[in-house]
This record gives structure tokens, sequence and C-alpha cells, in this order.
């Protein structure tokens, strides 16, 4: 009896463990050893031909912070993110709710809102590059009609971060969107009805129910927008490659800078894990803190 | 009657694309009564109850609510509750939270939302629930979520979306009379859409049964069962339905009539003393008595009830008979003819 059980169990065991061993290959394969020889690597200094590579421990940790460029970077980061986190949402709220009302040629306006998504980053990187070329540019042209100055909107520091976080921003607004329009949509139409019977406003519906039932995608939004906030660097190799003089410089493409440009895996290696670290960090404030203040269905 | 309705319906009409809503709705409803809204399903009573909560706007007619024209006002100004069919809950807020919304929204200082929750909570027996959410109660209590948002404001009229149809057969017969002696203890008036013609008979002071957006008649529920204005009221109303015959097979009637008669106004009588000889097709032990299904060439819905348990096996023939004074005698277009 017991024995019986006890085979039982065992086979129970193998076959879960076979279900999960595709994906524990895979991740291990591409995620995990990666992440582990990255954290390992970056503890080595860096080997030439006449002194081979030796442990420093946390010494390219130490070097990173003295770097100038590396605080450049995360201060930029965070503004990048700062700014295009919140922004982002909350104009893909704005045109969900207003894409899922009773609008004419509803289709049509959520197609053009989410042409942006459906373009490559570096497509559309090339597509506002033509917006902002000086003289040429689409906001010069429309400038001149007004009599402005012409703007180097990408060659100038004080503008160049804000050209790139408004092409992000573009671009994310309308693929966070379609998560929203697909919330709003499991909204049953009698709660507005029954809202309305009670005698509440369109804003108070919204602020109160609507709102608080879009919690979970919102969270769901917030930590996919703070990840490509780290992610998404494709458009600076067309518009800036991080210029002038590191002004749009994000952390991401200073990594790629340093392991391709100039060789510094090392540095690479231990700002890599910094920003795993710290990602991890947030993505778990997020969930631990938003998530008992959320309703699931 | 000397007062005025407290609800008046006059033509309204609601199409939809040129499609038919509801055409030329005209009805008085006193206060404090208790109306149903009976008919098939697509026959337009959900259609008018919205068009009187101001969730759709009528493409004729007036509404007045309360002395009041309401035909364009919009929802929350017109005093009214409304309990959904689906109860729409809020998902995401307390049975205390949901309940006391619409005070909130309205304004209505806590001490006196704390006081009014109390009460329509115990009314409706949820007291202990409050911190609960609507996900993780039974049917009946959402239901009952649903009754107590609808009455803690104190409104006049409260309207119901066929609210038992998602319930158990049992627990309907129960809710069904709690919402009876709510609607007296309370002295609102109730509008009741359903398609259940028990409920509306049990519960309603007046039947309104419609077809097809028409009224087909308003009447108390003795009213609609003894009386039927036509042969539509008369094979909707009752379980079993009225029987109707072609005039033809019976005497004296003429040609183009129709005869309706009830099940418990037939007797089985000895063979060859009877006025129509028919074949049984079925029986079916309902408990203190039995029905048996008959079939005869010139008739619909013909039946008879025997009491206790007395199955007749299929085929036989059987005589029956029935007094001239029980017939409802329907025209050619199936209205009734007086008497």
């Amino acid at each position: 009896m017991s024995a019986n059980a006890k085979l039982k169990r065992r086979r129970q065991a193998i076959y879960g463990w076979l279900m999960l061993s595709p994906a524990a290959v895979l991740l291990t394969l591409f995620a995990f050893y990666p992440s582990v020889a990255t954290l390992w690597s970056s503890l080595f200094s860096r080997g030439t031909r006449r002194n081979p590579s030796e442990f420093v421990g946390f010494e390219n940790y130490s070097y990173l912070f003295e770097d100038p460029t590396f605080w450049t970077v995360v201060k930029n980061n965070l503004l990048y993110a700062g700014v295009t986190i919140p922004v982002s949402i909350f104009i893909a709220l704005a045109m969900a709710l207003w894409a899922n009302g009773k609008i004419r040629a509803r289709s049509f306006v959520r197609t053009a809102y989410f042409t942006p998504t459906v373009l490559p980053m570096i497509a559309a990187a090339n597509l506002w590059l033509f917006f902002y070329t000086p003289g040429l540019g689409v906001f010069d042209q429309i400038g001149s009609l007004f009599g402005l100055p012409s703007v180097n909107w990408l060659g100038q520091p004080e503008t160049a971060l804000w050209a790139i976080i408004i092409v992000t921003i573009w671009k994310e607004s309308g693929f966070f969107m379609i998560f929203y329009l697909a919330a709003l949509q499991t909204i049953p139409e009698d709660l507005k009805e029954a809202a309305d019977i009670e005698g509440a406003s369109r804003w108070t519906y919204t602020r109160r129910i609507v709102l608080p039932l879009l919690m979970p995608t919102t969270l769901f939004i917030a930590v996919n927008a703070m990840i490509n906030s780290v992610k998404l660097i494709d458009h600076l190799f067309i518009l800036t490659k991080g210029g002038p003089s590191d002004a749009s410089k994000l952390i991401l493409y200073y990594i790629w800078e340093l392991a391709f440009a100039f060789f510094d895996s090392p540095s690479a290696a231990a700002l890599t894990i910094l920003v795993i670290a710290v990602l991890g960090i947030v993505a778990a404030i997020q969930f631990l803190y938003l998530d008992r203040r959320t309703h699931y269905q | 009657m000397t007062t005025p309705p407290f609800v008046k319906l006059d033509g309204v009409a609601k199409r939809w694309n040129g499609q038919l809503g509801v055409e030329g709705i005209t009805l008085d409803i006193p206060a404090g009564s208790f109306t149903a809204l009976l008919g098939p399903s697509g026959c337009g009573k959900s259609t008018t109850l919205r068009l009187l909560a101001g969730l759709e706007e009528p493409d004729e007619g007036r509404i007045v609510i309360d002395g009041k024209d309401v035909t364009t006002a919009a929802a929350s100004e017109r005093n009214l509750s409304m309990v959904f069919q689906s109860y729409a809950l809020f998902p995401h807020l307390s049975v205390a939270e949901n309940v006391v919304f619409g005070l909130k929204v309205r304004r209505v200082p806590k001490a006196e939302r704390q006081e009014k929750l109390a009460r329509a909570l115990e009314i409706t027996g949820l007291l202990g629930l409050e911190n609960r959410k609507p996900g993780e109660l039974s049917g009946g209590q959402r239901q009952r979520v649903a009754l107590a948002r609808a009455i803690i404001a104190g409104q006049k009229l409260c309207l119901m979306d066929e609210p038992l149809s998602n319930l158990d057969a049992k627990l309907r017969n129960a809710v069904r009379k709690d919402i009876k002696k709510l609607q007296r203890d309370l002295g609102i008036t109730v509008i009741y859409v359903t398609h259940d013609q028990t409920e509306a008979m049990s519960m309603a002071d007046t039947v309104v049964l419609m077809r097809d957006g028409h009224i087909q008649q308003v009447g108390a529920p003795d009213d609609l069962y003894s009386k039927p204005a036509n042969t539509f009221v008369a094979e909707f109303v009752g379980a079993p339905p009225m029987a109707l015959l072609q005039s033809s097979v019976l005497d004296g009637f003429g040609d183009d009539r129709t005869i309706g008669i009830r099940a418990e106004d037939i007797r089985i009588v000895p063979k060859g003393e009877g006025r129509l000889r028919c074949t049984v097709n079925e029986s079916e032990f309902l408990g203190a008595e039995t029905l048996i299904g008959l079939t005869h060439e010139g008739a619909s819905g013909l039946c008879v009830l025997k009491p206790g348990l007395s199955l007749v096996p299929e085929g036989t023939e059987i005589d029956i008979t029935f007094d001239d004074e029980n017939l409802h005698v329907f025209d050619a277009a199936g209205q009734r003819l007086a008497g």
C-alpha cells in the first residue's frame, strides 16, 4: 500500500520534471548561465597579452563608480525612465479610453495609434531623424512658418535626450494602449449603467471603477515600460549615438560601447550586473507593493 | 382613479435601425404597486425597463415619473434604483462599498451613510459580510447585495431586470417571497421584468404581458388567467397553458372562431358521453396530480388533470366534456369576444 503510494509519487515527480526540463534547459543555457558567467567575469581584470586576467574582487565596480561617464549615463537613464514611463502610460490610457468609446472610425483610430508599434525601432528612428533634421526636418519647416529659428534638436546637449524621450513615448504608447483596450473590453457594460443610475459622473466612474479594474494591466505595463527604459536603445544608434558629449547616452548603450567599442568587457560585465540587480529590486518592489492594492478578477 | 399614476408611459416607442424595439407603450403604474413586465425573450420588456431607467432614449412618446417629465432626463436624475440581471456589482469593491457607492457619489455624510448601510444590510440579511468582495459570495448573496444597493438610498421606484434568473429554483422561490415582502415593507414601487410567468403571477399586483414590442394585456394576475384578452395571452399564461380548439369541432360556435379551455375545466367521461374524443399522447406525473396530454385534430395543447398518480397508456382513446360557461371564445383574429 505505502510502497504503491511511493511509486505513484515518484512517477508524479518524474512527470513533473519532464514537463519542466525544456524550459529549464533553455533558461539555463540562455539566461542563468550567461548571468552567472557575467557575474564571474566582472570579478576579473581585463586580460592583455602581458597581463593575463586575474581575480580583482570588486575593483571593476569601484572603477565604474569613479567614472564620470557612468554617473552621466545613470542620470540620463533615470530622467529617461522617469519621463517615458509615466507619460507613455498616461497617453496609452487616454488613447485607450477614447478609442474604446463610441466614436466614429473607431477601428481607424485604433489602427492609427497602433502603427508606431508595428514599425521596427530602426525604421522609426530613421523617420524621426527626418523630423528632427535641422533645416530640412518637419519640425524646422513648421517652425519656419512661424518665423522660429532652426534648431538642431539632436545635435545639442540640452535637447538631445528629450528628442530621444519623445521618440520612445511615441513608439511605446500605442503598444501599451492595446493592453488597456483589451482590459477595457473585459469590463462589463452594465457596470457603467449601474454607476449611471447611482448618479456617478463619467469622471467618478472612470476614477472609482475603471482605473481600479485596470490596475493589473497598469502593473504589467509599468514593469514592461521600466524594462524597456533600459532595454530599448535601438534608436540611439540611428539618432545620436549617445552624443553630443554623452548627453543622450543610456546605460545599455554605454555597456555596448564598453564591451564592443572599448573592448573593456570586465567593466561592461560589472555594469550589466548592476543593471540586473537594480531592475530585479525595482520589479520586486512594484509587484510586492502594487500587488496588494490590485484587484485581480 | 383619482390619484395620478406614479409612473406614466405615453405612446413610447423605440426602434433600432428601423427594427422594432417597442411600439406604442402606454402604461399607468400607481405608487406602491408591484408591476411585472412579462413576455417571451425579445418581446421588448427589458427595453421598456431600460427606457424607464434612462439607459435608452425613446424615439417617440413621453415618460413621466412622480409628476416629472423625464423623457430625456439622464438616468441619475430620475431618482430610481435598479437591480440588474447580472447584478452589476463592482468586483473590486467590498459589499459595504458596493452598497454605499451611490450615497458616496451623492456626497451623503459619512455618519448617515453608515446608518443606512447597517439598515440595508440588516434588511437583506448581509450583516457580517461587509468586507467580502463579490467574488467571494454565493449567487444568492450577490443577488442580495444588488438588492441592498437598490434600496439603500430610499428611492421610491425600483426597477428589476430578471433579478432571479441566475439563481437555482429553490433559492428563487425564497428570494421571490423576500422581494415581495421588501416591496411591501418599504412601500416602494417596483417594476419587475421577467420571462417566468410563475414569478409574475405570484409577485405582481399588475402584470403587463408583452409580445413583439406591443402590450398584449394589462391586468391583475387573476384577470390574465381567467380573462385572457387574446389567444397569445391564453397560451402564455398558466401551466399548463390554455388549450385552443377550432370552433368547427364543437356545435354552435360557428366556423371561424377559436375556443379556449383550461385543463382544470375538462372532465373525463365514459365513452359515448363526451363532447370530444381524443387520443392520449403523454402522461406526466406531477405529484399531487397527473397531467394527461391529449391530441385531437382540431385542437392544440389539449390536456386534462387527474388527481394522484393515474397514468394512462399512450394511444388510449378517451372522451372529454366541459361546460359552455368555462369556454373562452376568440374571434378569427384571436381577440377575446365579450363574456
